[in-house]
């Protein structure tokens, strides 16, 4: 009985100076294949210069259970950013 | 135990009334997991199928600019297909089980590609009508509550834009050219036009799964109000390209501020369904044919890719 | 007729009939990665035939030729594509055989022609060779994975390599046109071409566990208008409605 070929997760840069960015998945039976697969099926229009391709397995997520502990802490660190600190206005360049 | 589910779907359907977007490794209701499991792989498979009655024109395409056209929006069902088989992957079947509940006649696809294509025209009718449907219903979905499938649907509507634009193009040549081009296309909106209302799936008084969907955001239209949207955008578009559709009852009311149209062929529609239209066993037969033939393509490529892991541990 | 003019068709009609070929498998390939690339090759090749004929409608001196006229209204024996191109859709196994066949032929034409005297044919060889060396990367890759994959395939990439080998030859041996063009500077020579052809399908092979067949039996007569029994049904589906409708536009 035939094997399915596995899933891999795509990732293309659409020029130079941007990010890879993840733009869908597809099957191929190898890395390679997988990239070829890529350029055939991701790129046809000109979408990218250079791509990655991640076997789906290899893969390590986070748990939307565990949202809370992961990501709610963030929320009050509010000193990270720059409008927690009050400067005068005339002040530029701060 | 109970309680608790209902609390989750409570928060689930909070989160969708909220305009949340729902991704796959989120808590979701088994009955959301099966409906977009069910409507994206059917969505899917209406892709791959409908590559079917288009690739038929494409050896005989009469110019080589048609033909290119042609074979890159045909081919751009296949990829379709591909984004959509991997949004519904996400909710953890197989796309390998998705194809062999197309094969066995367990899912379901559009019904219009059960039609067949019979004249050069047709490829201008398919694109201008059967495009033209779809994108209302896909437009729509690039909303829709599930994350993957709507990502999906934006990357296929920009691409399809070109699809009903060609379709169009076609037809226009043809309602320009010659007296027998002419016919060609009348005849070709002749039998395309009923079925592509169909598209639109049966009245809002039969549909079983609207209420639901919309509650998901699946739909934010009913079957009947997107119905009517493409005929008040396509009857002005027929008009001109000098052709008539073929519904006596088809007129302009200027109280509604939308078109009026006659009673649809239901009996047709579910006849077509069930399996019983012009090329149903034929669509199926040459998937299943095409999978059934690449098993051994499929198969090498898996074991050389084997091989090569295993050479390169040896090395 | 002029000797470029003629050169041209055998440039495109090959690019046009090994299109159309891979053309007809589109929505029934093994898998929809593999459709969507095998497509993807055909649109490069129909890319060329657009390339080349507009061209030779040019240089033909008839000015109520175009790139359709040509493609579309020739006689059978007016067609000048090597014979290989023109074999079936067998299985996956010719396909990928008969594209890794003309492939290698291919890229090395181009290469040659990149430094045509005639700067049209030039320019279409440097967008083309690009093309063209990644079509050899994805045929050479899949006949590797039939080669050396399952008995199965290895089996049935024998026996389209055993089938197709003799109608390779076609491509590779100079007619008269092509050394005519060769001496005004425009065209390859195939001699050279022919040895490095050798080479490069020699390794592959072997690569691929393959093996060449030994005798050097050769089809001939594609160059020369003289086809197999496939091209008459190609051209009944090509021309159909040029044919049917005549004089019309599309």
């Amino acid at each position: 009985m035939s094997k399915d070929w596995p899933l891999f997760e795509v990732f293309i840069r659409s020029k130079n100076g941007l990010e890879h960015r993840h733009m869908g998945s597809l099957h191929a039976s190898d890395p390679e294949m997988a990239m070829e697969n890529a350029r055939d099926v991701y790129t046809r229009r000109q979408e990218g210069v250079s791509i990655w391709v991640v076997a789906s397995t290899d893969i390590t997520a986070s748990n939307p259970k565990e949202y809370g502990e992961l990501f709610e802490p963030a929320a009050d660190k509010i000193y990270r950013h720059p409008t927690f600190y009050d400067l005068p206005d005339e002040l530029k360049h701060i | 135990m109970k309680d608790n589910i209902q609390a989750l779907n409570d928060i689930f359907q909070a989160r969708i009334d909220n305009g949340e977007s729902i991704e796959p490794k989120d808590w979701m209701p088994e009955k959301y997991r099966k409906t977009h499991i069910r409507q994206i792989s059917q969505h899917a498979h209406s892709e791959i199928v409908g590559m079917l009655p288009e690739g038929n024109w494409i050896s005989r395409a009469p110019s080589l600019r048609r033909k290119v056209a042609l074979l890159a929006k045909v081919q751009d069902e296949a990829g379709h297909g591909l984004y959509l088989y991997s949004a519904a992957e996400t909710l953890g079947i197989s796309r390998d089980e998705l194809f062999d509940q197309l094969h066995t006649g367990k899912a379901k696809y559009s019904s219009i590609f059960n039609y067949p294509t019979v004249s050069w025209a047709d490829m201008g009718a398919v694109g201008w009508l059967v495009d033209g449907a779809a994108i209302i219903n896909q437009v729509m979905l690039t909303r829709t509550s599930f994350g993957p499938y709507a990502r999906a649907m934006v990357k296929i509507c920009k691409e399809e834009s070109f699809h009903q634009r060609q379709g169009f193009e076609i037809m226009l040549t043809l309602t320009n050219g010659t007296e027998v081009q002419k016919q060609m296309a009348q005849d070709s909106l002749n039998r395309w036009w009923w079925p592509s209302l169909m598209m639109f799936g049966p009245p809002d008084a039969e549909s079983t799964h609207t209420e639901q969907s919309m509650k998901w955001k699946i739909k934010r239209k009913t079957n009947d109000e997107l119905r009517q949207q493409f005929i008040d955008i396509t009857a002005p578009q027929a008009e001109f390209l000098g052709l008539t559709i073929p519904d006596p009852d088809l007129k302009w009311n200027e109280e509604t501020k939308h078109y009026d149209f006659g009673a649809i062929d239901w009996d047709e529609f579910w006849q077509v369904v069930k399996g019983f239209g012009p090329c149903n066993k034929e669509r199926i037969d040459a998937r299943v044919k095409a999978w059934d033939e690449g098993a051994w393509v499929r198969d090498a490529a898996v074991a050389y890719g084997e091989k090569k892991i295993q050479k390169s541990k040896v090395a | 007729m002029n000797n470029l003019y003629t050169y041209l068709l055998m440039l495109g009609d090959n690019s046009m009939i090994l299109g159309h070929r891979l053309s007809q498998l589109c929505g029934h390939g093994p898998n929809l990665e593999t459709d969507i690339a095998l497509t993807n090759i055909s649109l490069d090749l129909y890319g060329q035939v657009r390339s080349y004929f507009q061209y030779a409608a040019k240089v033909s001196g008839n000015p109520a030729n175009t790139e359709d006229s040509i493609a579309f209204l020739r006689y059978e024996r007016q067609y000048l594509n090597g014979l290989l191109v023109e074999q079936p859709n067998t299985d996956f196994a010719f396909v990928i055989l008969r594209q890794a066949l003309f492939d290698i032929y291919h890229l090395y034409l181009l290469e040659a022609l990149e430094s045509s005297k005639d700067t049209q044919i030039a320019a279409i060889a440097t967008k083309s060779i690009k093309e063209v060396k990644y079509h050899q990367r994805f045929s050479s890759s899949w006949v590797k994975r039939l080669g050396d994959g399952t008995e199965i395939s290895h089996q049935k990439a024998q026996y389209a390599l055993d089938t197709l080998h003799p109608y390779s030859f076609d491509l590779l041996n100079e007619n008269a046109i092509e050394a005519d063009m060769k001496e005004q500077g425009i065209g390859a020579d195939l001699h050279i071409i022919k040895e490095k052809y050798q080479d490069t399908l020699k390794d592959l092979m072997v690569t691929s566990t393959l093996t060449l067949p030994d005798n050097t039996f050769a089809h001939k007569g594609g160059k020369e208008g003289v086809h197999s029994e496939h091209m008459g049904f190609i051209l009944s589906d090509l021309q159909y409605m040029q044919r049917a409708y005549p004089n019309m536009q599309w």
